[in-house]
Parts: C-alpha cells; structure tokens; sequence
C-alpha cells in the first residue's frame, strides 16, 4: 500500500498518523501488502510478523515473562489488567474492575488506537489501523490463548472498530466558560485537586484525549455505567467546552 | 404565617421567565453589592454558597447561616456506624468556605422569614436582608407518624437520620446489645431522605452484628411494598447475613406499627415484641424553616424546575430534600446537583451573567458488606412541569466481586469529591 492508497481508502486524519506511523511500521509493510479491510481470521503466521513490532515490549509463548509490557499468553478471556504485579495503567485498572474481558473484538480495537481505548495507557504504542494485520496479529496471539473458541471462527468484521473521533469533532473550538458551568457535574465526583481516590483524576488532560476518551464512553466504547450516562447526555459541543476547561484547569 | 400561594412560572411561561431573569435585578443593600442568604449548610447549602462566592468573584454577599460548626454528612455515616469510617471522617468545618471563598458564615438558627421586606431573623436576634434567600434545611420529622414516638423519645428509640451524635448513640445501643437480642428499624414510608439509607442501615447493622453477635435478629416493619434497590439488598442479605434478617412489608403488617420507648416493644399488625435497639425512622417533610417562610404545599416545598425558585416567591429557591421537584430522589448528591443549577440563575438574576440550561445528576452507592458495593443512578432534566428522568442505570443482580470492590472504591472517591464541592 503507498500513500495514496491510504488516503483513497481512509480518512485523511488517519493517514496523517500513519505518515508519523510509517517509520515504525516499515518493516511490517514490507511483508504485508494486503487489502485495509478484514473480512475473515486472520492469519496467524501472517501475525507472527506483525507480532516483531510487538515484541520489543511483550513476550508471548513458553517461558514468556512481563517486560516493559506484561506478557501475551492466555491473553484472550483475561481481565483487563489482571497479572499480578505488573504496573498497569489507572485506565487499564479500572476497566478490568468494571469487567472488561479480552476478547478478540475488544483486542482489535485496543491495538488498532490504543489512546482511543485508555488515554492513560502506558503502551507507547500509536496504533495499527490495517485491520488485517490486526487480525494476523490476534490470530498469532490467539495460538498462546487456553481457549481459542474466545476468537470467532467466523469473519470478524471491521464494525465498531473504527473508533476514531471524526476530525471535525476534534476540530471545534471549545468555550472554556460554558465548561466550566458544565464541569459542575464532573466534580461531584472527580476531585478539583486531580486526586485519584476511587475516582480518576480529570483535570490538565490535553484536550483531545478529553474529547476522545468522552466519545468513547458516548458510544459505549469503554464500560463504565455512570460515564456512558454522563457523556451519553453531552453534545458534541459540550465535551469540546469541558475538554477545553478541564486543559486549562490543569494549568 | 397564612399560606398565601402565588404560583408563579407554571406552564408555558417558565421558559420566558427563565430568559428575563438574566437580566440584573435592582436590588437594595448596605454596602451596594447584592446579597444572598443561604439557609442550611449541608450538600445543598454549602455546595450554593460556596459556588456563588467562587464565580461571582466577590460580586455578590453570601451569608451562610447553619447552627453546627461541624457538619456530619448523613451520607457515610452508615459505614461509620459498622466502623468502615471513623467519626472525624464526615465530619468537615466551614472553615474554607469562610476563609478562602469569603463566605459569610453565621451558627445561628433561622427562626423567621419576612418575604415582604425579605430578612431573615435569627435565634440570636440579627436580622438579615436578602435579595435573593436558599433555603436548604433538609428534613424534620412528621408529628405522631409513628404511634408512641417523638423527638424527646430519640434518645431511647434514635432515628439517626440527621448524622452526628444520633449516629454515635445508635451505634452505641448496637454494640451494647445482649446475645443474640433484637434490632427493630421502623422505615418510613415514601418520599424521604436517601431512599437506599434505611436497607444500607440494614446492612450495616447485620455486618457489626455478624461480627460480635451472631446469632442476634434484625426485623424491619416497613409500610412500603418496594423499596431503593430492593434485589440488590435482598440478594445481598441472602448472600451475607442469611437467616438473620426479617423485612416486614405492608403485606403483614409492616405499615400498621407502634412503639413503646418505656418498655422498649414494637407493635406490628397488633403483634407486640420486646426489642433491644429500636431505630425509628419516622416519616418526613421540608425543614420547619420552609413552613415558616409560607411556601410548603403538604409537606414539602415546589420549586420551578429550571432555577430550583420557589413556586410561591421567586426570590426563595429552595434546594434538596426539603424541595418538591419531581423525579429526582431526596439525597445529598441531588442537592449538590440542584445546588449548582440554583447558584448559576442567582448570579445570573443578581449580576447578569450567563444561565446556561439547567442539568441534574444523582448516584447513590450503598454498601452491602465489606466491599460489597452496589449504584443507581440517573440524568435529569428541566422541564416546565418537573425535574424529569432522562437517562438511569442500577447495579445488576450475581455481579462479581471485583465489580463490587471497585463500586465501593469509587464510593470512596465521590465522598471525597463532593465534600471538596461542598466545603472548599
């Protein structure tokens, strides 16, 4: 795939990440030159490859230990952030708490933007957006898994994996003043000091993990009862303002 | 005082009202600068003050009169009473509010209100003028609600419904119960303060008991068919305390109950059984304060839902448990909703600044036992008529125990996040 084909095939705010993408993701590219689109499971030898780019920070397979990443056997059905001493981020914690699984379409989306799925994740990783090589790569995984039935034998489709908040959305110009009024309802529960007691901190997120992170709980992307409630109720509008107050009021 | 109702803003009208109001209003004061009067220092009082301090940057005179110099928040105070939170942990000064957000605050009780010249007199006797008065008293207590007990019986029977030395007391008679006695709760019928509060009580109670008493009993007379998070709590009881609580519900009798704090026995359906602890929790209305001022219809007081204003004098709102509003239930995290919605149309009556529309939010936790947490909540809007339901959700029935610990854990956080809101 060159670049114009990227652009034919996905929106331009995806293919400016995958020009600071491309880099990294050379070696990759040079023995996948597939379709963006999956439309069956992927395949795991073709994700053996994928996993390379991976397995600077995971280690999967006998005797695999946690490195800088925790490591990848019996990934699929593991709760979120569920190896024992292993320093996960407050995101990741948390979703393991409200019950997130793994399972094949969470790991697709979590690896295709992983800041779209946790903001604070610790995995400095910036995303694969080809959805093969998605499902290559979980495919491979999937061999290190107890229970592989986790992964649907049947084609996995590129649904909701798509998660990516619209650059327009991105794009508006929140008014700070309305957030402020709006942010009223964040801190009766989320503490002004940016304490993290229960409850995460919000305050001094830049303004687009904001917005994406509020958008994925509009869309009952990430779990949580009271935040899918919360965002579900605020236009597209009023998260830019609370984004746009919850920035400056980290400063 | 003669009730003289003026219903204002009903209907269609109320969103016209609502615009016109944020033009500045004249107003008359000493010193030039318009001033509030907040009435009650609790989630609703304290949560107004201190927002109208903070944003009209010294604009606007906030007064806070509230009798206590602490403040026990009713919300907690449950797990203190099974020793989850230690007693100086809900409790919390106006200090800050003073201090750092140039809160007025005077420990005082409001004895008289005037809406005609608007002053406020005080027990001690200063009287102070307003252009806009919160009234936030929370609840009083309805007379002969439960046959054979009033407040001068609270010491024998507690009701432990206002936090502080009641919560110390009944925990006390908790602890003090022989082997293998009785703990009586008489619940209230609906509405009422924290709908989940008298079943999280429960809970709580079973939990100390569980530990130091074991083979002791635990019956509940209450005169409702259902209650807040009644599967929750049942199975929970099941789960935890299985065989030592007793829910008597209006099907036998539990809504037909009198007391005899002398002999310490409960009267249920004509049934009288000797008890050792004895928790009335009798049935509700507005703080008295809200009598006084004339703007209570039956036992609470209704508000326009955009501004939380009174029905009857646009220059009172009144705010949390004392308000008739419409769907929201009567709780702490309600009344620093509505607190914020209210501070927000002060201003913007007294100063002109910007009225945003009016949205509201509850969550209620409760605990079950250690780490056993449980949530409902929901999203609210104004409408002309109510504060109407938009959006809810509730804890679910066999949720795993790492679900629970972390509804707990976040709990945790929202107490002291809203207490950050109320009190600086």
């Amino acid at each position: 795939m060159n670049i114009i084909e990227c652009v034919r095939l996905t929106r331009y705010a995806f293919c400016m990440r995958w020009i600071r993408h491309i880099t990294t993701c050379f070696a990759v590219l040079a023995v996948t030159a597939t379709p963006s689109f999956a439309n069956e499971i992927g395949d795991a030898d073709k994700g053996e490859a994928v996993f390379r780019e991976c397995s600077s920070c995971h280690s999967v397979g006998q005797g695999a230990k946690n490195r800088v990443g925790p490591h990848l056997n019996s990934l699929f059905g593991r709760r979120a952030a569920a190896i024992e001493g292993f320093n996960y981020s407050n995101g990741l914690t948390r979703m393991g708490k409200d019950g997130l699984v793994w399972d094949f379409d969470l790991l697709d989306r979590y690896v295709e933007n992983p800041k779209a799925f946790a903001s604070d994740t610790r995995m400095a990783y910036k995303g694969l957006k080809d959805a093969q090589q998605r499902a290559d790569l979980l495919a491979f995984l999937r061999r290190y898994s107890d229970d592989p039935s986790n992964i649907p034998e049947a084609a996995p489709t590129a649904a909701g994996t798509d998660h990516s908040v619209d650059a327009a959305i991105l794009a508006i110009q929140g008014d700070p003043e309305y957030g402020e009024y709006l942010s009223s309802e964040c801190v009766s529960c989320h503490q002004l000091d940016g304490d993290y007691d229960g409850i995460p901190g919000i305050i001094g997120w830049p303004v687009e993990d904001f917005v994406v992170a509020m958008h994925a709980y509009k869309d009952k992307f990430r779990p949580h009862p009271v935040m899918q409630m919360m965002a579900g109720r605020l236009s597209n509008e009023e998260i830019a303002a609370l984004a746009a107050y919850f920035e400056a009021a980290g400063s | 005082m003669k009730l003289n109702r003026r219903l204002f803003m009903g209907g269609a009208a109320a969103g016209a009202a609502v615009a016109t109001l944020s033009a500045p209003m004249a107003h008359a004061s000493t010193n030039g600068k318009p001033r509030v009067v907040v009435i009650g220092g609790g989630a609703g009082g304290a949560t107004a003050a201190r927002y109208i301090a903070k944003d009209s940057n010294g604009e606007i005179d906030v007064t806070l009169v509230e009798p206590t110099r602490s403040y026990y928040t009713c919300f907690f105070s449950n797990l203190y009473m099974a020793g989850f939170r230690e007693l100086g942990s809900i409790a919390h000064s106006y200090g800050k509010l003073a201090s750092e957000f140039g809160v007025n605050v005077v420990h005082d009780w409001a004895v008289g209100i005037d809406r005609e010249a608007r002053t406020v007199t005080l027990a001690g006797g200063a009287t102070l003028p307003y252009d806009r008065l919160i009234l936030s008293p929370g609840i009083d207590f309805v007379d002969g609600a439960v046959e054979g007990w009033d407040v001068t019986q609270q010491n024998k029977m507690p009701h432990a419904y206002k936090a502080g030395s009641q919560s110390e007391l009944l925990k006390a008679q908790i602890e003090a119960m022989p082997e293998g006695g009785t703990f009586a709760m008489v619940a209230p019928p609906n509405p009422f303060r924290c709908p989940p509060g008298p079943y999280e009580r429960i809970s709580m109670v079973a939990h100390i008991l569980k530990e130091k008493n074991p083979t002791a009993k635990i019956i509940i007379a209450d005169p409702k068919e259902k209650f807040s998070k009644m599967a929750l709590f049942q199975e929970g009881w099941g789960r935890h305390y299985d065989g030592m609580i007793d829910w008597i519900g209006p099907d036998f009798g539990g809504g037909n109950v009198s007391v005899n704090p002398d002999t310490m026995t409960l009267t249920i359906d004509g049934e009288e059984t000797k008890v050792d602890v004895c928790n009335v929790i009798p049935a509700m209305k507005a703080g008295r304060i809200c009598e006084i001022a004339g703007i209570t219809d039956g036992n609470w007081a209704p508000v326009n839902p955009h501004t939380m204003q009174s029905r009857v004098d646009e220059n009172i709102h009144v705010l949390g448990d004392a308000s008739h509003q419409g769907d929201m239930p009567k709780s702490g995290f309600a009344a620093n909703s509505q607190a914020k919605v209210a501070a927000m149309a002060v201003r913007s009556a007294l100063t002109g600044s910007k009225l945003f529309p009016a949205k509201f939010t509850n969550t209620c936790w409760s605990l079950i036992d250690a780490d056993d947490g449980v949530k409902v909540g929901a999203s609210y809007e104004a409408t002309d008529e109510k504060i109407a339901k938009v959006d809810g959700f509730i804890s679910q029935t066999g949720e795993d125990s790492a679900l629970r610990k972390a509804t707990y854990e976040e709990s945790i956080g929202w107490y002291a996040g809203i207490t950050s809101d109320m009190f600086g």
